[in-house]
């Protein structure tokens, strides 16, 4: 298993477009205990933790996250999103956040991905690079299934972007610690005053990261109807509609984390958590 | 392969697979860092590697090529005990100890960015380990300790 240290970013994609066998290492903290419990044993290994473009961001009215920032960086210098900042700081544990990186959360695209609702709900772009060129797919395209995306074997993840959103965004998780777990179900919430514009996305909750375009249709009514610049209050009927909106848009399974009953509940109860710490926002 | 370990250069032949842990441990003499769930999940492998705490049964060996890493050996001894060594022993935060070196690496850490910190602070600063003798109320209590020695 030769390993290959990438330094510079057409190095790596020259690997990777002459050995399409090979397999990206980021943080190593998925890769790492597939090879440490003897379930993968890749042809050949590629870090790409040192290339200095994939480590760099940008502020600004619109952001740009370089895909081996890790968490633990990320929340020292800020992400230009607070909810994005906010999924970081559930990743695991300090040292799980000192290794992951956002770019390897979008490579191993879990549907339990802790950035990966809010990459959705800022209608983020996936900037995937080869030696051929570079394609930058909206996330709702990017994730296709549980641990499948649409990189192709010649390329690679270099950044995500987005437009800032401003402060009205926020990121939910529900587990049984508050640190170590994979969410049993998990909601981002996005209104970007500035653009009128309602983002909702839900995590560990379907085969993929799931938008609520009914939800965020009931959302954006309100935020017309309030003055998408003042507070919004929610009467506990438009609580309740929200969170049957939100419920509605999951298609969660049973499995050893959770029921698929008790997810649909618990997305309703954090949609009205999420709703209600944004209007004030 | 060339490590930078404790201050020390280091060179080591290396298995493919193995992890930045297995190194320390049988390649390199240090078996402070201890090895159990190697998933990431107990911190009892925790080290810094070029300044940033991480498990190192998650760091891939051959990928750690020139890094710096420093391990609960650097931290102290028995002559000369750490701050969060000498706290632990002070407050009874050691029952069985084999999770106590990736306590101490995580505390020292935790000590060194934020050296007063709340109690909130410190349980999230130690969630990544795990103690199984369930001695976390002294170990709490050895890390505010750490905390008073050091400032």
């Amino acid at each position: 298993m030769p390993v290959l240290i990438a330094r510079r970013l057409d190095e790596a994609l020259d690997e990777l477009a002459a050995h399409p066998d090979t397999t990206v290492l980021a943080g190593g903290t998925d890769l790492m205990v597939e090879l440490n419990f003897g379930r993968a044993r890749p042809a050949r290994v590629l870090a790409v933790d040192r290339i200095d473009e994939l480590r760099q961001s940008a502020g600004g009215s619109r952001v740009r996250l370089g895909a081996a920032v890790t968490y633990a960086r990320l929340l020292r210098d800020g992400a230009g999103s607070r909810a994005l900042e906010e999924a970081a700081r559930t990743v695991g544990s300090p040292q799980i956040r000192g290794a992951g990186t956002v770019g390897g959360n979008l490579g191993t695209c879990s549907p339990a991905g802790d950035t990966l609702p809010v990459l959705a709900a800022l209608d983020a772009v996936v900037v995937l690079r080869s030696a051929r060129g570079e394609r930058r797919v909206p996330f709702a395209e990017f994730m296709t299934g549980p641990k499948r995306s649409v990189r192709r074997s010649d390329e690679l993840i270099v950044a995500a972007e987005w437009d800032d959103a401003g402060p009205a965004q926020t990121f939910v998780k529900v587990g049984t610690r508050n640190a170590m777990v994979i969410a049993v179900a998990s909601l981002a919430m996005v209104i970007d005053r500035a653009r009128r514009r309602v983002g909702i996305a839900l995590g560990s909750c379907g085969p993929t990261i799931l938008r609520a375009p009914d939800a965020e249709r009931f959302v954006r009514v309100l935020c017309d109807e309030a003055g998408w610049d003042r507070p919004l209050r929610l009467s506990e009927a438009e609580r309740t509609e929200l969170g049957r909106l939100v419920s509605a848009a999951a298609r969660p399974i049973d499995d050893v984390r959770g029921t698929s009953a008790y997810r649909r509940h618990v997305l309703g109860v954090i949609a009205g958590r999420a709703l209600a710490r944004l209007g004030a926002a | 392969m060339r490590l930078v370990v404790n201050g020390t250069p280091r060179e080591a032949d290396v298995r493919e697979h193995e992890s930045l842990l297995t190194v320390l441990r049988e390649r390199l003499g240090l078996p402070g860092s201890k090895n159990a769930c190697e998933q990431g999940e107990c911190g009892s492998c925790s080290v810094l590697v070029d300044g940033e705490l991480v498990c190192s049964c998650l760091v891939l060996a051959a990928a750690a090529d020139g890094r710096r890493v420093e391990t609960v050996e650097a931290l102290g001894s028995a002559e000369r005990p750490h701050p969060v060594q000498r706290a632990f022993v002070e407050a009874g935060a050691v029952q069985c100890g084999f999770c106590t070196p990736g306590f101490v690496v995580a505390a020292a850490a935790l000590l060194r960015e934020n050296p007063e910190p709340t109690d909130a602070e410190i349980r999230e600063a130690l969630a990544g380990n795990i103690c199984r003798c369930t001695g976390y109320g002294t170990i709490l209590d050895a890390v505010r300790r750490a905390a008073r020695i050091t400032t």
